[in-house]
């Protein structure tokens, strides 16, 4: 059942990502991103982690793509016709396809999946929560980045400010 | 997963009576809400309403929906036929399926199996106590910024101007509201300890009655409460922030070229997302379907949800729409600030006050 439920997602997954390349429209391309995260989604409530994949939604499907769609509306692209590919598309190909195989390589040679579980068993995750464990996880263990993350946040927002303000 | 086929057979049917009972409730509700704002509206304006269709005009919404679906359907030949299309259901499914987690009541006993009256949901024995969704809260925000996709991908598609305002104001109205409204969840969360939706209600039980509700709880509660419900309406584009649709600007905004069903959808998408709206903030703060026991709870949710319907009509019939620069004030500068300062005062009451 849960192989079964898997395949279906796995196939929606990987049909909509092809779309997102192969789509003429910019928006249908979005479109078949947003599809992509919710297949994500599912994938984290399928791996015991219900709170990642409701901020999955929320925060890539609901608020980064809405931006996306908004910027592709303003710029008013239409759907782009027999327009040729470039060196940089070249380039920037060959990287990703160095990319991709570079990950497969390591993902095929680490033996960290045949270790057995961890401490966070999926009973764990169920008894405690995910959200708590994630939240004291953040907010004892791993401090320090996630100080660093927020002041980050705060220079972009600063920089946004600053690019978009004619008169400071 | 592996669980879930363990389950009795009883399961899959309470399951899908369940799924059936809220559609058709909710479904109801939306037809006749379009009823009862026209007919509420009537009265305060000092009119009588639909009258003509039925006693009172009770058959207004079906003739309403017999209208529009027997409309001519019209695509516009410049309108990017896909999202065109699809636009009006990605409005309508977020609205329908934020209900799968919202606890409408207790638990009842059918043929010795008790059933939790909340979709998403089972009740687990060996435990003794409901199991549901444990981001059951997220999940309805995350529900609700998808509302926006309808939205913005009909006034884009429809390629015409004033569809493409009313698209671009809705997705940064939606957007602004949308932080307000989840920050003023949080002091909801640092009161209940938990996510889950049935724990918030059961959390609002109590011995204290309605003093029990988070509403009034602690003062720093109750100003989230309002502000939540406030920004709840302007998620959902209702009057006074319906500049989306603003008829005296913009023809009829994001919908200007839907016609038929596919209007329809729109219109149903707006009222099933002020049913679900009211849903919510029964939920996290008017304590869900508690109340006296001389009604049972889902009764008394459902007097909740209609008075907070109610009161959305009650503000409708009263104010006037804001302009748009104050409208992003309002967002930004106002809501945002508050409800930050909010989450900490709430902080702070709970470690002073307990």
């Amino acid at each position: 059942m849960e192989t079964l439920f898997f395949t279906i997602v796995a196939a929606v997954a990987v049909l909509s990502s092809i779309l997102v390349i192969t789509c003429k429209n910019p928006i249908n391309s979005a479109l078949s991103l947003v599809m992509t995260f919710f297949c994500l989604a599912t994938f984290y409530v399928m791996l015991d982690a219900p709170f990642m994949a409701a901020i999955q939604v929320i925060v890539y499907a609901g608020a980064i793509m809405v931006l996306i769609v908004f910027v592709i509306m303003l710029l008013n692209i239409r759907s782009e016709t027999g327009k040729r590919s470039n060196h940089a598309v070249a380039i920037s190909s060959i990287v990703a396809f160095f990319v991709l195989f570079e990950t497969c390589y390591f993902l095929f040679r680490s033996t960290a999946a045949k270790e057995g579980m961890g401490p966070l068993t999926s009973s764990v995750v169920e008894s405690v929560g995910h959200t708590e464990l994630i939240g004291k996880a953040m907010y004892s263990q791993f401090l320090l980045p996630f100080e660093i993350t927020s002041l980050l946040l705060l220079v972009a927002i600063i920089g946004a400010v600053v690019l978009s303000k004619k008169k400071i | 997963m592996d669980a879930l086929l363990a389950l009795p057979p009883m399961y899959y049917v309470a399951m899908v009576a369940k799924v059936l009972i809220a559609f058709v409730f909710v479904l109801l509700t939306v037809a006749y809400a379009t009823y009862a704002e026209r007919k509420v509206i009537g009265f305060m304006q000092v009119r009588l309403g639909p009258m003509r269709t039925g006693w009172y005009g009770l058959l207004q919404p079906i003739a309403d929906g017999l209208k529009l679906f027997f409309k001519e359907e019209v695509v516009p030949k410049q309108a990017s036929t896909f999202a065109f299309l699809i636009a009006p259901l990605i409005a309508l499914v977020p609205a329908f399926i934020s209900f799968a987690v919202i606890p409408f009541g207790g638990n009842v006993e059918v043929f010795g199996y008790t059933i939790p009256l909340q979709i998403a949901s089972v009740y687990d024995p060996t435990v003794g106590r409901v199991l549901d969704l444990n981001v059951g809260v997220l999940y309805i925000l995350g529900m609700a910024s998808l509302g926006v996709y309808g939205i913005v991908l009909a006034g884009w598609s429809s390629n015409s101007k004033y569809s493409l305002l009313g698209g671009l104001r809705a997705s940064a109205q939606m957007i602004s509201y949308e932080l307000a409204a989840g920050l003023a969840i949080v002091s909801i969360f640092l009161m209940s300890g938990s996510l889950s939706l049935n724990q918030i209600v059961a959390d609002q039980a109590g011995a204290f009655g309605v003093a029990g509700w988070y509403l009034f709880r602690n003062p720093f509660t109750f100003l989230a409460g309002i502000i939540f419900f406030i920004c709840s309406i302007a998620e959902i584009n209702r009057t006074p922030f319906d500049l989306p649709e603003a008829e005296t600007e913009l023809v009829s905004g994001f919908c200007t070229e839907y016609s038929s069903m596919k209007y329809a959808m729109f219109f149903m998408a707006e009222y099933a997302n002020m049913v679900t709206v009211c849903a919510v903030t029964t939920t996290l703060f008017l304590g869900g379907w508690h109340g006296p026991a001389f009604l049972p709870g889902w009764m008394w949710f459902i007097a909740k949800v209609y008075f907070l319907i109610f009161c959305c009509m009650w503000i409708r019939a009263t104010y006037p729409r804001y302009r748009y620069d104050q409208l992003m004030r309002l967002g930004w500068k106002v809501f945002l600030p508050i409800t930050l300062v909010n989450v900490v005062a709430t902080a702070l009451w709970i470690m002073v006050v307990g």
